[in-house]
């Protein structure tokens, strides 16, 4: 990049070994940065231990001692722009460093907790007959945890994949009907504006849609997988008109005309010719999109219910996934004296869940780099 | 494309493939539309019994307003929390990412900022009862002590840490990745010459920053924002695992106030008859704050569109 080499210049005029002239006169030596930097750390380390020593003060008076220093320094030697640029550019790092603290945090925890609960006995064993009184003597005998997310693995693959059974043919077909029918006439620009409307949907406020929909029809408090994956396939839906969408347009027309110069019927020509060539983008976009629904929350805490046991069924009864199973051993405790138990578990799942999404979006990645489409001209 | 004529020329073997598969394809459309409207009026009849109700039987007994306007401020006060506290360092990550990475690692970053961008809300709400709660409590006495005098800071602290102050660093910890991403495919769509000019007129990084990257950038940064705004106001599980809640007060570092959709996830399960819905017209009122804000977040977009190119 442009930007980089020039400041690199700007930043190093001439070998160091030279004796100063009167290109490098007016900057700071080389040392100078690393000397304020371990002169912030000496005399924040010194300051956070009068107030009482924790790590979180020491970085954050160092890194403010550090900021003004060096703000200072430059402006001195080497003007007032120099020393603004290099103000900006400290904070810029440092903005970088400090959102790297929470999300790294949130990895680490996830790991450090969630590792010990992983067992094949938390893959393949539900929550049924797993109560309070049986964490409370797992507790007292310490023996291994009992009890697993099994079920709500189940719940979580086979309402992700009805909701997908719903969304893509829907989303495929929208987005067809957008790039090779609309032809912006005025449905389409409807539809274009509601998939928008879509987009932005609170994920809760989804929820509702679906148990409000299918409470008029079954009445009140109907709790069922699929009314779940229909509330899914709402959030769902518009990513995969967006990305289908995305891919259909880069198909090069020249391939559609080349087609139809043959006689091809325009169908034929779609499903042969425009979405084979673009299948590898669709097929990425549709795996962001399971990504994305797989955990979702709050949507099933209001369409689906909570459960104990395995529910393969998605037309009856109420049904647990690991969203919803992390929420709750979280929120209340199977055993409210002892809740380790429940911890264990709870971050055992979300290890589990994290995976699974880390999985879905490099597979995504992977999808579109192997068998990208060739752009066209 | 040239193929209207060609459609009506072609001989009639094959036209009911056709007309079929245009026929769906339009009925998916139409499906979209239908299913949209159909809903939304569902919603409305089901809420319809909050507003008809005697005032005394909503929760709180003074009807569906003094209801519902202690949790749109909640919200509205969680999602301002978590911007001002996102959007500098979000857009400072954008910028570090975009102009001041080396370019070998630049790339593997905007990746890993999108994948932060896929974990699963439960898991940063979780993170947010167990560690970074407990966390919190030394800084929040710290602040009822030192700051107290200021209502947003009033004392006593919350000894668990479940407050809105965290509820909104939560929020801000999740919309990061959105409004870097976002805001980092503007700053790289700046045109090379913009920042040349300004480098070679003797400009330092942060003048041509500020001349020829921001300007440019302006509106993409704004409607990063407001989509940012839109996912904070709906965002529920990091606020319903988070917050103790309770009513509206000031203070932002004691136990109390609610959102929208926290106040839903928590009561959903158990409500039925007029509470359930209260809470479907609660979810009406989330469903219209956040339509309106990604509405201008669009607009923006769209005007500025062409020479943007941000979308």
């Amino acid at each position: 990049m442009s930007v980089m080499t020039s400041n690199k210049h700007s930043a190093t005029p001439t070998p160091p070994s030279r004796k100063r002239n009167s290109l490098s006169k007016g900057k700071l030596p080389r040392w100078a940065v690393p000397a304020t930097a371990a002169g912030a750390i000496i005399i924040g380390a010194a300051l956070s231990t009068l107030t009482g020593f924790s790590v979180a003060t020491f970085a954050i008076y160092s890194a403010v001692l550090f900021v003004i220093a060096a703000t200072v320094i430059t402006s001195v030697v080497e003007g007032k722009r120099q020393g603004r640029n290099a103000m900006w550019t400290y904070l810029i790092y440092g903005s970088f460093l400090l959102a790297l603290i929470p999300l790294a945090s949130v990895l680490y925890t996830v790991l450090e907790k969630g590792l010990p609960g992983m067992s094949s006995h938390f893959l393949f064993t539900s929550m049924n007959g797993v109560t309070g009184a049986v964490d409370n003597q797992t507790v007292a005998d310490g023996a291994p945890v009992l009890g697993g997310a099994y079920h709500a693995l189940m719940g979580t693959l086979l309402i992700t994949l009805w909701a997908t059974v719903i969304s893509v043919p829907v989303g495929m077909l929208t987005a067809i009907y957008l790039v090779e029918y609309g032809k912006n006439g005025p449905l389409s620009k409807a539809i274009t504006f509601f998939v928008d409307v879509m987009t932005g949907i609170p994920s809760i406020v989804a929820g509702l849609f679906a148990a409000a929909f299918f409470g008029l029809i079954l009445g009140p408090n109907a709790r069922m997988g699929i009314v779940a994956a229909v509330a899914l396939s709402v959030l769902m839906i518009p990513t995969v008109v967006r990305s289908t969408e995305e891919m259909l347009k880069i198909v090069p027309n020249e391939l559609r005309e080349a087609a139809y110069a043959l006689g091809v019927r325009r169908w034929r020509t779609i499903l042969k010719v425009v979405i084979p060539t673009a299948i590898s983008g669709i097929a990425s976009g549709v795996t962001l999109a399971i990504a994305r629904v797989i955990g979702e929350t709050a949507p099933i805490l209001v369409t689906a219910g909570i459960a104990s046991q395995i529910n393969t069924n998605v037309f009856a009864n109420w049904m647990s996934t690991l969203p919803t199973f992390i929420y709750y051993q979280i929120l209340t405790p199977t055993s409210p004296t002892n809740i380790d138990p429940s911890v264990q578990r709870a971050w055992a799942a979300a290890l589990l869940l994290i995976l699974m999404v880390m999985a879905l979006n490099l597979g995504a990645r992977l999808i579109a780099s192997l068998f990208a489409p060739k752009k066209g001209r | 494309m040239t193929t209207n004529a060609l459609k009506s020329k072609s001989s009639t073997s094959g036209q009911a493939g056709d007309k079929i598969f245009s026929g769906t394809a339009l009925a998916a459309g139409v499906l979209i539309l239908v299913t949209l409207f159909a809903v939304a009026i569902f919603l409305l009849i089901q809420a319809l019994p909050t507003f008809v109700a005697d005032p005394a039987d909503i929760s709180g007994g003074e009807g569906f307003f003094a209801y519902i306007w202690p949790i749109v401020i909640g919200t509205v006060i969680a999602a301002a929390i978590a911007l001002l506290i996102a959007t500098p360092i979000g857009i400072g990550v954008a910028l570090f990412i975009s102009h001041f990475a080396p370019r070998k690692v630049a790339g593997p970053l905007g990746y890993v900022i999108d994948l932060l961008a896929a974990i699963p809300s439960v898991i940063y709400g979780a993170w947010g009862y167990m560690v970074l709660a407990p966390a919190l409590v030394p800084i929040f006495e710290w602040l009822a002590a030192n700051l107290g005098f200021i209502p947003i800071f009033a004392g006593p602290a919350s000894q668990t840490g479940k407050t809105m102050f965290t509820a909104g660093i939560v929020l801000a910890v999740m919309v990061l990745p959105i409004i870097t991403s976002l805001s980092r495919e503007i700053f790289l769509q700046t045109p090379k010459l913009h920042e040349e000019a300004a480098l070679a007129l003797g400009a330092t990084r942060w003048e041509m920053i500020t001349m020829s990257v921001i300007p440019f950038a302006r509106p993409g940064i704004i409607s990063a924002v407001m989509l940012g705004l839109g996912r904070a106001l709906g965002e529920t599980m990091a606020v319903a695992l988070v917050l103790s809640t309770g009513n509206l007060i000031p203070s932002l570092i004691k136990s109390g106030n609610q959102t929208i959709a926290a106040e839903i996830a928590l009561n959903f399960p158990e409500a039925f008859g007029l509470r359930l819905a209260e809470l479907i017209a609660a979810g009406l009122v989330l469903f219209l704050i956040t339509l309106i804000v990604n509405m201008i977040a669009r607009g923006i977009i769209a005007r500025h569109k062409e020479f943007s190119g941000a979308n």
